[in-house]
């Protein structure tokens, strides 16, 4: 394997949906290859980074606020007849 | 390398049974959604909008819009799924009020061809973000996400952040399975590549904005440059 093909298969072997040929030589290409090690390696740490940030979560209180609003206007909705949305 | 989690709560079937109800009319099982849901329909259209103001009037619009077309779901798709399409359709709509100057959709990315292969190949720092507190952290990730076209970041945040499935993204976003894979690709390396900056093993101390000097990092070991690598 090649460090293009490596690329290539990036996102399905982080995503584990190789087949198994595939993956053994991507591994066995990782083996040797450092950059593309390096690249596998940073970018797994990155979509793991923002999947754990709590980036923009939801404030208890705002929170709240939104739901209320919302609820408030489906009734309002209801009472007025589906062609209000 | 582990399978990337699903954020969203509880099974399908009880989704289904509250979808049901609020069909019927059962306002307190459409409240239950909400709060099923309502976090995540946040987290997406503020990383769509960048915007505080926009993602709250983006959470009531999509579930408004939900709650008054239930009716037409037909229950063939996951009702988050459904939901999800509805908020990043709003959330573009209010992109595109932002910026009127330039047409925003998720199909005007597509040129970017090169720019995502990776230039910079060097290691991180081990842990590297525990060098930054938490409010560092967050406002590198939130700066670093800004940067990506948002036909690129709509998908990151889908597949990675929210885990949804590709075929989800797919239906979501009404791509097809190759385009979000080929987006994916390129925002998670492109993202690489920035937070590269801040996370970079360094002998000389970290730099304390490296976006500053973006274009002096010296650290370049080697490169992936063949075009056809990310389909």
């Amino acid at each position: 394997m090649k460090c293009a093909e490596f690329l290539h298969e990036l996102t399905n072997y982080l995503d584990g949906v190789l087949d198994e040929k595939t993956k053994v030589e991507l591994e066995n290409h990782l083996s040797w290859c450092h950059n593309c090690y390096v690249v596998c390696d940073t970018t797994k740490k990155t979509i793991e980074i923002y999947r754990d940030s709590q980036l923009y979560e939801l404030p208890d209180d705002l929170r709240g606020r939104l739901r209320s609003a919302i609820m408030t206007k489906c009734q309002q909705h209801k009472k007025r007849g589906p062609q209000s949305v | 390398m582990g399978a990337i989690q699903n954020k969203v709560a509880g099974p399908v079937s009880e989704e289904l049974t509250l979808v049901q109800a609020a069909k019927r009319g059962d306002d307190s099982a459409f409240e239950e959604l909400v709060r099923r849901y309502d976090r995540n329909v946040f987290r997406i259209a503020q990383h769509i909008t960048q915007n505080r103001e926009d993602a709250e009037d983006v959470v009531q619009e999509a579930f408004l819009k939900a709650y008054g077309n239930l009716a037409q779901f037909q229950e063939q798709s996951k009702f988050y799924t459904w939901l999800v399409r509805i908020a990043v359709n709003e959330a573009l709509m209010k992109l595109r009020r932002r910026k009127p100057e330039r047409t925003v959709s998720l199909d005007e990315d597509i040129k970017t061809e090169d720019d995502s292969l990776p230039r910079e190949i060097a290691d991180w720092s081990p842990n590297p973000e525990q060098q930054y507190t938490q409010a560092e952290l967050r406002e590198i990730l939130s700066k670093t996400i800004q940067g990506l076209p948002p036909g690129f970041r709509t998908v990151f945040v889908l597949r990675d952040v929210e885990g949804l499935s590709t075929e989800e993204t797919a239906a979501a976003l009404e791509l097809s399975v190759p385009a979000v894979k080929s987006r994916l690709l390129r925002a998670r390396l492109q993202l690489r590549e920035r937070l590269g900056r801040y996370f970079q093993r360094r002998d000389m101390g970290k730099s304390s904005d490296p976006d500053k000097n973006v274009d002096s990092v010296e650290v370049k070991t080697g490169e992936v440059t063949s075009g056809d690598g990310n389909q």
